[in-house]
């Protein structure tokens, strides 16, 4: 198990958003958490990410607590920590936030150089090797205003993996790309799978997340209603809620 | 008359001079401060941006002559005495930094959120965030704004004349009265247009270095 989360609750002012959310990660699996506008699935994404504090729970990332329940207590990871589980997960994010003042080479090295000091040949090794599985080796020195919105994607994605991380999240993957560039960026993912990775999807595709996920986790308004592998999932809506928000 | 302005030469390069340092001390200080003040500006702390902002409003709702005067002529009567360079400098680049504050700040708060969030995930310090990832982009994004003080600091630095300090335009006013004639101030603000004409394009070329991304 490559990420596990217990128990978490989180919310703005008086608004909560999750409420008690438990769930895991294997390593190898694709999980995809689907659920309506609000529900909160992008807010997960950012507690595990250490983005959002959560207010409440457990957060476990290959080994290490990003915060954790103590007494009825919640206790953070410190920065020594952070820096161990930052090289753990990756995100990319729906807009991909690339850094515009940076090639694309420089994007996917930056983090290696500056923020683990890993040799500038190394990182440069590394992000080759990522823009060759990415298919995106003639665009090195482009800035990211060059690209299209997928190759943005896949860009961001390939910064995120600079590190080896064990975990990858991204959402609404789909959310910006084209119709055909959907089975492109599925069989990255799947990709990332078969190299050991736990990928996380936030969606609100279903046909997506039918085609990508191992399995499937249904939210609404911050609780988990339904979590089952693909199969199982697809092939027994009795739930009204899911049955909604499905067809 | 090309006789008249070369002998006018030794003054106007003396003063020129002066003229330029002003100018650029002011400028290689001002700016570092200026970025320091606009992260007191931002600063989450009440006391710093409120201190800040106090000090950014004394030094943009008051003129810089005033300053000059209150630095050079109205500390000395507590007690607090600098010579003409120095005290012109003070207030100079108190000034400018407040000014180069509130463009830094503009630009900061112009850089998108995402920016600071992806720099975290990717496990990028807080400091190694600002150097790497803001600074760039905001340097860019101020750069208009930069040129605009850097040609009003040229001719700001007029106002050094107020505390007797021989820069251009004193060279030229001089000369003026003494020959009784126009040419000197012709020349001064020949100059100034040079000086003027000379960073205009300066600032330029750095912007179109700089137009690699958008
Ligand atoms: N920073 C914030 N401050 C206040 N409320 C927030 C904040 N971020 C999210 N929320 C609220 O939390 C709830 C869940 O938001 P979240 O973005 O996690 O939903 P989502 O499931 O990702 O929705 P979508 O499918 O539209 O992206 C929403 O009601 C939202 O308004
Ligand atoms: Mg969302």
């Amino acid at each position: 198990m490559v990420l596990q989360v217990d128990g978490l609750n989180k919310s703005f002012g008086d608004k909560a958003v999750l409420k008690d959310v438990s769930f895991q990660l294997n390593t190898g699996e694709i999980l995809a958490i689907i659920g309506p506008s609000g529900a909160g699935k992008t807010t997960i994404l950012r507690c595990i990410n250490g983005l959002e504090k959560s207010d409440k729970g457990t957060i476990k990332i290959d080994g290490a607590y990003l915060c954790r329940d103590h007494n009825n207590k919640i206790t953070y990871a410190t920065s020594e920590e952070m820096k161990f589980i930052r090289k753990r997960i990756g995100l990319v994010f729906q807009n991909y936030n690339l850094f515009p003042h940076m090639s694309v080479m420089e994007n996917i090295i930056e983090a290696p150089i500056n923020a683990f000091g890993i040799p500038k040949v190394e990182a440069e090794d590394k992000a080759l090797e990522l823009l060759n599985i990415m298919g995106l080796t003639d665009k090195r020195d482009s800035y990211p205003f060059e690209l299209s919105g997928g190759q943005k994607q896949r860009v961001a994605i390939a910064r995120a993996c600079a590190l080896n991380p064990k975990i990858m999240c991204l959402d609404e993957p789909t959310s910006a790309l084209d119709p055909e560039l959907r089975e492109g960026i599925a069989n990255i993912i799947e990709d990332l799978a078969k190299d050991n990775m736990g990928v996380l999807i936030i969606t609100h595709d279903m046909a997506f997340a039918e085609r990508v996920a191992h399995k499937i986790i249904f939210m609404e308004d911050g609780k988990i209603i339904k979590e089952d592998s693909k199969d199982d999932f697809f092939n027994n809506l009795k739930d009204e809620r899911i049955k909604r928000f499905i067809t | 008359m090309f006789g008249y302005i070369y002998t006018l030469l030794p003054a106007m390069i003396d003063g020129l001079i002066t003229t330029l340092k002003v100018f650029f001390i002011t400028l290689i200080l001002s700016i570092p401060l200026g970025i320091l003040v606009s992260i007191g500006r931002l600063s989450k702390i009440k006391l710093i941006s409120k201190t800040t902002e106090l000090y950014i409003w004394v030094m943009r709702g008051t003129p810089l002559m005033l300053q000059i005067v209150f630095v050079f002529f109205g500390l000395p009567i507590i007690g607090i005495t600098f010579d003409r360079f120095t005290a012109v400098l003070i207030a100079f680049i108190l000034n400018y930094a407040a000014y180069f504050g509130e463009i830094f700040r503009g630009g900061m708060e112009s850089i998108d959120k995402g920016q600071y969030e992806a720099a975290k995930v990717l496990g990028l310090t807080p400091y190694k965030t600002f150097i790497r990832i803001i600074l760039p982009q905001m340097f860019k994004m101020v750069l208009p704004s930069i040129a605009n003080e850097v040609i009003t600091l040229v001719k700001d630095t007029s106002l050094v004349y107020i505390v007797g300090i021989g820069e251009l335009l004193r060279a030229g006013k001089i000369a003026s009265n003494r020959d009784v004639s126009l040419i000197p101030l012709a020349m001064v603000g020949i100059i100034y247009l040079l000086l003027t004409a000379i960073f205009t394009g300066i600032f330029n070329k750095t912007e179109r270095r700089y137009s690699y991304y958008e």
